[in-house]
């Protein structure tokens, strides 16, 4: 455990050393807060006609922050593999990875170092926009239980995100390879139940259960449905392995 | 305190290293000579379990790098051909990291940054960010991080390479005040550095083991025959052939053509020192003796010696 810390330190530290951090923390801030705005002025419009009208109560929570929150989930399809292209590359390339193999910790301390570190960055990033929605409980009363339910879903995602993106840098020496590796994998996995009904019923089945999003939708209705939950754990689990084996490989091949 | 046994390492057709046995004594420093490409980088990945060995054992400090990798790595430092510096942290970040992954108890790790730094002449860098280091620093920090969790065995791959005179004498005195608490081996294709700071020195080339020796025993052991450098001032007359007559002498032949007019190379029986006899030999026939020295092999010329050796074996055996 105090490998896996030393190592996880030393992550987020190389990410706030260097630009990236700030730049993707900054920028995805940036893009979330344009959502939330367009969203929350979109609801105020809403409601206003709805008061005059004389029609029911609309709900925060559906109209502004699912919305908010399954926008943010298209953002770090972006910003991800900026977080993990460099955490093998990098040093595959800069032959750091020499001192880490040679060093008294084992292959799982080094991975589990590296996926915490770039998840650390990714919950700085999740951090910033808790403010924004802290500005809805200043003016309203949305309930806090959906909200919370939503960002454990962000949360999962992500950690998705890092496993993947962790096994795919560990493939390659190039950082821009790595990255667009990640990014292309998570496009795909998106669009993936766009097929829909267009094919059989089994089909449907397998791409809707494939897909990363189906599966964020209903933690952004405020539902923790264990299968969502299990689909997320055994997708980062996978990916994890997948690392390890990678990095193992690497190793007989020299 | 370091053994090898018939260490060998294929990727796929191709042989790295082949059959690699040898063993370190405790406090000693062993050189590890051959050109590039020999297999010196690859023993030492294997010797540091960077990378798995296809076949054979190495034990470190006790224990086997495969079997018990985080044990032998424990006692073990290494110095990669490039020092594997974070560009992005200070000096003294780097070795606080490094002393963390080694294991260094959190109570003794600012001691032991401080007193590595003193010893390899770092601390005036400690704030400066290792992506700025000259290469000479560089090459210091990259020691500091390998000699600092104390370990008993050092891995030095080609320690000096990249350096200027002066920090490669440094270097060398460095190590040399290394060895004693640790068993060092390191690599390199500059010979005079072997003859300097190790005590034994195994030859490699093609991955195989040609020499095992001291840097002293080797030049003895390899010079073979005795050879002379004579030059005669003697114009006209059949050099070569008086000359062969002298009892000893196996063989004359005119030194390589920058030579003066006159200079011969010839070798005598093994330790039969023949120069009286060659001497009476030239002032007997009225010629005049220029120049008469025993020609000393260098260690260059014994390497190149060794190593194609073993090529004109291979040729023979193929």
């Amino acid at each position: 455990m105090r490998n896996i810390i030393a190592l996880a330190d030393k992550e987020l530290r190389s990410y706030f050393a260097s630009p990236i951090a700030y730049i993707i923390i900054g920028l995805f801030s940036l893009l979330f807060g344009w959502f939330f705005y367009v969203y929350v002025s979109y609801f105020l419009r809403q409601s206003m006609q709805m008061q005059f009208g004389g029609g029911g109560n609309m709900n925060v929570n559906q109209a502004v922050i699912r919305n908010v929150l399954m926008n943010a989930s298209v953002i770090i399809l972006f910003v991800m593999p900026m977080i993990t292209m460099r955490t093998y590359s990098e040093e595959k390339r800069s032959g750091t990875i020499e001192l880490l193999l040679t060093s008294p910790v084992t292959d799982f301390q080094i991975i589990m170092g590296k996926f915490l570190g770039a998840l650390g960055v990714y919950v700085a990033m999740l951090a910033v926009t808790v403010l924004y929605v802290a500005v809805l409980f200043w003016y309203g009363n949305p309930e806090w239980r959906p909200i919370a339910a939503g960002y454990l879903g962000l949360l999962l995602i992500g950690a998705s995100f890092v496993a993947w993106g962790l096994f795919l840098s560990s493939v390659t020496k190039n950082q821009i390879v790595a990255a667009f590796l990640t990014f292309a994998f998570f496009l795909m996995l998106w669009v993936i139940n766009w097929i829909g009904d267009s094919s059989g019923p089994t089909t449907q089945a397998i791409t809707s259960y494939l897909s990363i999003t189906e599966h964020l939708d209903d933690f952004t209705k405020g539902v923790i449905d264990t299968k969502h939950v299990i689909y997320y754990l055994s997708f980062i689990t996978f990916g994890l392995f997948l690392t390890a084996k990678s990095v193992d490989s690497e190793r007989w091949r020299g | 305190m370091i053994e090898v046994q018939h260490l060998t390492k294929r990727y796929g057709k191709v042989t790295a290293v082949d059959d690699v046995s040898f063993r370190v004594e405790k406090g000693e420093i062993l050189g590890f000579l051959g050109p590039n490409g020999a297999g010196k980088t690859t023993t030492m990945r294997i010797l540091t379990g960077y990378i798995p060995a296809s076949d054979g054992r190495a034990i470190v400090a006790g224990y086997d790098v495969f079997d018990r990798p985080i044990e032998a790595k424990r006692r073990t430092g290494y110095l990669p051909e490039t020092p594997p510096l974070y560009p992005d942290m200070t000096v003294r970040e780097y070795l606080d990291f490094v002393a963390r992954i080694k294991g260094v108890p959190a109570s003794d790790r600012k001691g032991r940054v401080d007193a590595v730094m003193a010893r390899t002449h770092c601390a005036d860098v400690a704030a400066r960010h290792c992506g700025k280091l000259s290469k000479g620093y560089r090459q210091r920090v990259g020691l500091a991080q390998a000699v600092l969790h104390n370990p008993d065995v050092l891995v030095l791959d080609e320690p000096t390479a990249g350096l200027d005179p002066k920090q490669i004498i440094e270097t060398r005195e460095l190590i040399r005040s290394l060895a004693g608490d640790h068993t060092i081996v390191l690599s390199t294709h500059i010979l005079p550095e072997v003859a300097q700071t190790c005590q034994r020195v195994v030859i490699i080339n093609h991955g195989r083991v040609v020499a095992v020796d001291t840097p002293a025993n080797l030049t003895a052991r390899l010079k073979g025959a005795e050879t002379m450098y004579v030059q005669v001032d003697a114009p006209g007359a059949d050099v070569p052939a008086a000359l062969g007559r002298v009892a000893g002498v196996t063989r004359v032949a005119p030194a390589d053509q920058r030579g003066a007019p006159g200079a011969y190379e010839v070798e005598s029986e093994r330790g039969r020192d023949v120069r009286r006899e060659l001497a009476r030999e030239i002032v007997t026939r009225g010629w005049g003796l220029l120049e008469l020295r025993p020609m000393r092999m260098s260690l260059e010329e014994i390497f190149l010696q060794v190593t194609t050796e073993e090529h004109a074996e291979e040729a023979a055996r193929a």
